[in-house]
């Protein structure tokens, strides 16, 4: 064990970290709208509405994380159409490509969690407020949406510390996150084990602090 | 449809043989993780603080840390622990561990964490009056966890483990590094070498989602056929 | 129960123990995504310079090798944990890597050029055709202050742990804005996409790449050798240590030595060379 290097590898992949950050944070702010957005759509009593939803989850989760990066990625990249279209702009930049694939994949999820969430919030809350003579946009934005948020957020706690994990997949395509920088101090110094070793304890950290952010928001929300 | 072909101009018979790989690697690590799990969940389940602090951090560490640093570390480290271990026992040549092997560990690691979680849950959602009944009754303790618990806590255990298989397979696409022509490496290879990572990646989110879809087929029949009788 | 333990046990022991320890063969790790030197076909196996080249030189050591796949990032460290016993997969001898492993003699050499796609702004640079950093002189500083306004500005690509990423970094050409990608293959396809605007890698990856793909890749610029990009390129070996494995790790190098003399004197290094390369590149 190459202690020194440990040592001085630390300072370089904690500011590597905040890449890290960056794209978590992006990716779960787009993909909770994603979430809300399909969750509702799998609510719907349309048939080809509900399935669409149904069908955009089940490829999302039903393949894995590297290859929808690698598509959005490589594949559209050689797309002449995208070349010369508006959407180049984002999809020229690693950075982007990355966090389009991280919210799909974490909108994926999040649609499910939050359409269970839905689907367990008891009629009565809802009839209650109807015979309260809310309008209905109001019974879902102030009644069910902070019911499902509660309901769900153990379930969305593990999806955040999923996408922490699925970060790490940015360094495939030339980003330079907490992985990224890793594996290039490793090309460097040839010793792969030191350098993960400190890279693992960074994530474990991190993992460390959602884990107990959202145990207490949970306890928080507990009325 | 010509990059598909079989035989020596095409990467067909190269990604059917690799898809065979992914089921082979996925089941191998979803057993290892199973050998894992139960190791663990005793563990974890356990009034001891020294074996409970070793069951958690098993699961605690490996969920909390990416696959791929997981996968690197086992395939870099690997073989180092195990000659370590050997020698201690007086066993000071190299030992090689094929590729195979490595990758289905690797992943196996993983996967028993998972593992182990859905058992701990499914074990301790058992009604309590069950264990009391048969310590009345007076059934010795192996009898009681291979007779009235195992069977239950399998029940209960089907369809979360569902999901860990899900995670298994989709996992196996990150095993590249140890070399192991699976799905993902053979696709790679193939936009690489064909210069066209679309249709081989797109190819390849098929070939997954197919396996997905036949293992989730086959795992509801199961399901169907185990919650009989309750 | 016995009968349990006993089926653990075994099923554990054949686990573990797999491969025979130092069978005669020599196991030689490459990369398969470089070519011309190494590469795959569509059946999937590998070809290139360097597989044929193993071949040729295994055959005049007398004994029976196996070529081993391993990722470019990880062809060191996975050396050095014994995943293989040589590398041959177009890998420079470098001050850098003689820290930690040994090279055989060299048995190519490659020149270093940058490209462009046709209509960059970068076509036309006034630089001598070859610069050689070892030799340097007032006419390289003068390319290199070139090359350096050129590239300001510019996202310039390179593979991941190659010399050619050493001579972006190392102050040479000043601060480069560098991307790093994990296969030559992958520079190729966003260099042609558009995301690289310029890339650096050995002059033949690139005028492979055009030929095979249509695609119009022109170098710019000199060809670059000496200095960062080491001297030529040779079979990579772990240092010998002690004991039977450092013996055998020793012997390696010398058995390469000695058949690399042997194929060079015989005149198969430059046929084969000529054939993958289209002219000589032995050394």
């Amino acid at each position: 064990m190459d202690f020194e290097l440990m040592i001085n590898s630390f300072p370089r992949l904690l500011s590597a970290t905040i890449i890290t950050l960056k794209l978590l944070s992006m990716s779960l702010f787009f993909g909770l709208f994603i979430g809300l957005f399909f969750a509702v759509m799998r609510m719907s009593k349309n048939i080809i509405i509900n399935k669409f939803a149904y069908g955009y989850s089940y490829v999302f989760r039903g393949t894995p994380l590297l290859v929808q990066i690698f598509i959005i990625y490589f594949g559209f990249g050689q797309i002449e159409f995208i070349r010369n279209s508006i959407l180049w702009v984002i999809l020229k930049e690693p950075y982007w490509c990355a966090i389009i694939a991280f919210a799909l994949n974490t909108g994926a999820y999040t649609s499910e969690i939050l359409r269970s969430a839905f689907q367990t919030i008891k009629k009565g809350y809802i009839e209650a407020g109807k015979s309260l003579g809310i309008s209905s946009k109001i019974i879902f934005y102030k009644i069910q949406i902070p019911i499902a948020i509660k309901q769900s957020l153990p379930a969305y706690g593990n999806e955040i510390i999923l996408m922490l994990k699925g970060t790490s997949l940015a360094s495939t395509v030339t980003l330079m996150d907490l992985t990224g920088v890793a594996k290039y101090i490793i090309s460097t110094t040839f010793k792969p084990i030191e350098v993960f070793i400190v890279a693992g304890s960074i994530y474990l950290f991190m993992t460390f602090l959602i884990h107990n952010l959202i145990k207490f928001l949970e306890r928080r929300y507990n009325y | 449809m010509e990059l598909l072909a079989f035989g020596k101009t095409g990467w067909g018979d190269e990604l059917f043989y690799a898809t065979l790989m992914t089921i082979a690697v996925s089941i191998t690590a979803m057993l290892i993780g199973f050998f894992f799990a139960l190791i663990f969940t005793p563990l974890k389940l356990s009034k001891h603080k020294l074996l409970n602090l070793i069951g958690n951090s098993y699961t605690t560490v490996i969920r909390g840390v990416p696959e791929l640093l997981v996968i690197y570390l086992f395939f870099f480290g690997g073989s180092g622990a195990i000659m370590f271990v050997a020698s201690m026992f007086g066993y000071y040549d190299y030992i090689e561990i094929n590729a195979f092997i490595t990758g289905s560990f690797a992943i196996g690691i993983i996967s028993g964490a998972y593992s182990t979680e859905v058992f701990r849950g499914a074990i301790q959602s058992i009604d309590k009056g069950q264990f009391e009944a048969a310590k009345a009754l007076g059934i010795k303790k192996h009898i009681q966890f291979y007779k009235i618990i195992l069977p239950q806590m399998l029940r209960l255990a089907i369809p979360n483990l569902s999901n860990v298989w899900q995670i298994t397979l989709k996992d196996t696409s990150l095993i590249s590094v140890t070399g192991l022509v699976e799905i993902m490496r053979q696709s790679y290879v193939a936009a690489g070498s064909t210069r066209d990572p679309l249709f081989f990646y797109s190819f390849a989110a098929v070939l997954y989602l197919l396996l997905t879809f036949l293992s989730m087929k086959l795992i509801n029949r199961l399901e169907t056929k185990y919650s009989k009788g309750f | 129960m016995n009968i349990f333990k006993k089926t653990i046990i075994s099923v554990l022991a054949s686990l573990f123990i797999i491969g025979n320890v130092y069978a005669d063969k020599i196991k030689i790790g490459t990369e398969g995504a470089y070519p011309p030197w190494n590469s795959k076909d569509a059946s999937g196996k590998l070809i290139g310079f360097e597989v044929e080249l193993a071949w040729t030189l295994c055959r005049y050591i007398g004994q029976q090798c196996e070529i081993v796949e391993q990722d470019w990032d990880g062809m060191i460290p996975a050396l050095l944990m014994r995943k293989f016993d040589v590398i041959m997969a177009g890998m420079s001898i470098t001050d850098e890597r003689l820290k930690v492993i040994n090279f055989s003699q060299g048995y190519a050499d490659e020149v270093a050029s940058l490209a462009v796609m046709k209509g960059s702004s970068l076509e036309g640079m006034n630089t001598p055709e070859g610069i050689n950093l070892t030799l340097g002189g007032s006419s390289v500083k003068k390319a290199l202050k070139t090359i350096e306004s050129a590239l300001a500005g510019k996202t310039v690509c390179v593979q991941t742990a190659t010399i050619h990423q050493n001579f972006l970094e190392s102050g040479d050409v000043g601060s480069v804005n560098v991307r790093t990608y994990k296969t030559q293959d992958e520079v190729n396809l966003d260099l042609a996409s558009g995301r690289c605007d310029v890339a650096l890698a050995a002059a033949v990856a690139f005028t492979d790449y055009a030929e095979k793909s249509g695609k119009p890749v022109v170098l710019v610029g000199p060809t670059f050798s000496g200095g960062a990009f080491g001297n030529g390129v040779g079979v990579g070996i772990r240092k010998g240590g002690s004991g039977a494995i450092g013996e055998r790790d020793a012997k390696l190098l010398n058995d390469f030595n000695k058949a690399i003399n042997l194929a060079r004197k015989n005149g198969d290094i430059s046929r084969i060379a000529t054939k993958w390369f289209g002219f000589d590149a032995s050394m």
